[in-house]
């Protein structure tokens, strides 16, 4: 899932304190599952936005509501019909969220609550971590499911580095060393022939570094 | 001021806190008539999300009351609860409105004297404070 955390309620207020009346809106898929901005968040962020401004003794007039997904068009449609009511969006969703929001409301200002965090799982309940770095050309067949991209600190793909001790990392000795964790994988699969196996230097034009990505699918276009 | 009489939302777990309220009655030990009791089927069942309507719909301050630490019947949801009530006292910190405004609070369900002390400390703690701005708001619209 996209993980997210919400942002700092000093940065939340300095959005609100320029409007009367908003809409905050919560998103029903991953910021829900991570506890950032589903119908629940958006309840909690609406009840102290509320109390803050009462306390200054203005009134924010605050509609609730989450929608299925903000980062799909048919979900963003629903607020068609509603939309001109309010001064301003309060997005909970991740950043895909609010810039979908944005692209179908052009005249409507819109505003994160959140700050998108990474694409991550859940280690245990209200803890989760990196895994997946969307690099475009996935490597986890050969390093025994674990990704060197999210989870080492370099991203080497020949490890581990020097900073590696008693398998933890260099940057942090709550940080599990990617490389010893794929050793111990390949170790436990009868795989360590896998390691032994120098792995070439990356085409990062699949990620990031190849400008902002698509993905066009020919036979679901309409 | 002198005569503002807080209203206090207590969420009191029904196997102890709940079960001492009732003690505290029987045995004779008072507390203020604005603690308002809400039964739970335990403190871990307290939502951050419930504290904060409480707040907002113009309590002035929320109690929530669980088991003894180590004692919650379905094991840890008091030690949930207690985390929540921290969340919420540091949203609300955040908010300038004050994390005193929610306690939370452990006893046994024999302990209608802890249940009444309590209460009422809070409720003099939270009169020390003065209104919630919510209810001051809402007040100053009725006038």
């Amino acid at each position: 899932m996209i993980t997210a955390v919400r942002k700092p309620m000093a940065e939340i207020l300095g959005y609100a304190a320029q409007f009367d009346n908003i809409l905050l809106l919560g998103c029903n898929e991953c910021v829900t599952v991570c506890y950032a901005g589903g119908r629940k968040e958006v309840g909690i962020l609406a009840s102290a936005l509320s109390l803050a401004f009462l306390k200054e003794g203005k009134k924010l007039a605050i509609t609730e509501h989450t929608l299925e997904r903000q980062c799909d068009p048919e979900f963003v449609e629903e607020l068609a019909q509603t939309i001109e009511q309010y001064d301003a969006i309060f997005s909970m969703a991740c950043g895909c969220g609010v810039q979908t929001l944005a692209g179908r409301y052009k005249d409507k200002p819109v505003f994160p609550m959140v700050n998108t965090q990474f694409m991550g799982a859940s280690e245990r309940q209200g803890v989760w971590a990196e895994r997946c770095a969307g690099c475009g050309d996935c490597v986890l067949a050969y390093t025994g499911g674990i990704c060197p991209v999210a989870r080492c600190s370099k991203r080497i793909f020949n490890g581990p580095c020097g900073g590696s001790t008693k398998g933890k990392c260099e940057i942090d000795p709550g940080v599990d060393c990617a490389w010893q964790l794929i050793w111990d994988r390949l170790k436990a699969l009868g795989r360590t022939d896998l390691y032994s196996q120098i792995m070439p230097a990356k085409d990062w034009r699949t990620a990031k570094d190849g400008g902002p990505r698509r993905i066009v699918r020919e036979d679901l276009l309409s | 001021m002198i005569d503002f009489q807080p209203v206090i939302v207590a969420f009191a777990c029904s196997y102890c806190a709940y079960t001492a309220a009732d003690m505290a009655g029987v045995q004779g030990f008072a507390y203020p008539e604005g603690v308002k009791i809400v039964q739970v089927p335990c403190s871990g069942k307290v939502d951050s999300l419930h504290i904060l309507r409480a707040l907002q719909k113009g309590a002035d301050g929320v109690m929530v009351a669980g088991c003894l630490e180590g004692d919650c019947h379905f094991r840890n949801g008091n030690r949930r609860a207690a985390q929540r009530v921290r969340y919420v006292q540091a949203l609300l910190e955040d908010v300038g409105i004050g994390g005193q405004r929610v306690l939370m609070a452990n006893m046994s369900a024999g302990q209608g004297a802890v249940f009444a002390a309590t209460a009422s400390h809070f409720w003099e703690t939270i009169r020390a404070l003065g209104q919630n701005p919510a209810k001051l708001a809402a007040s100053r619209a009725a006038a």
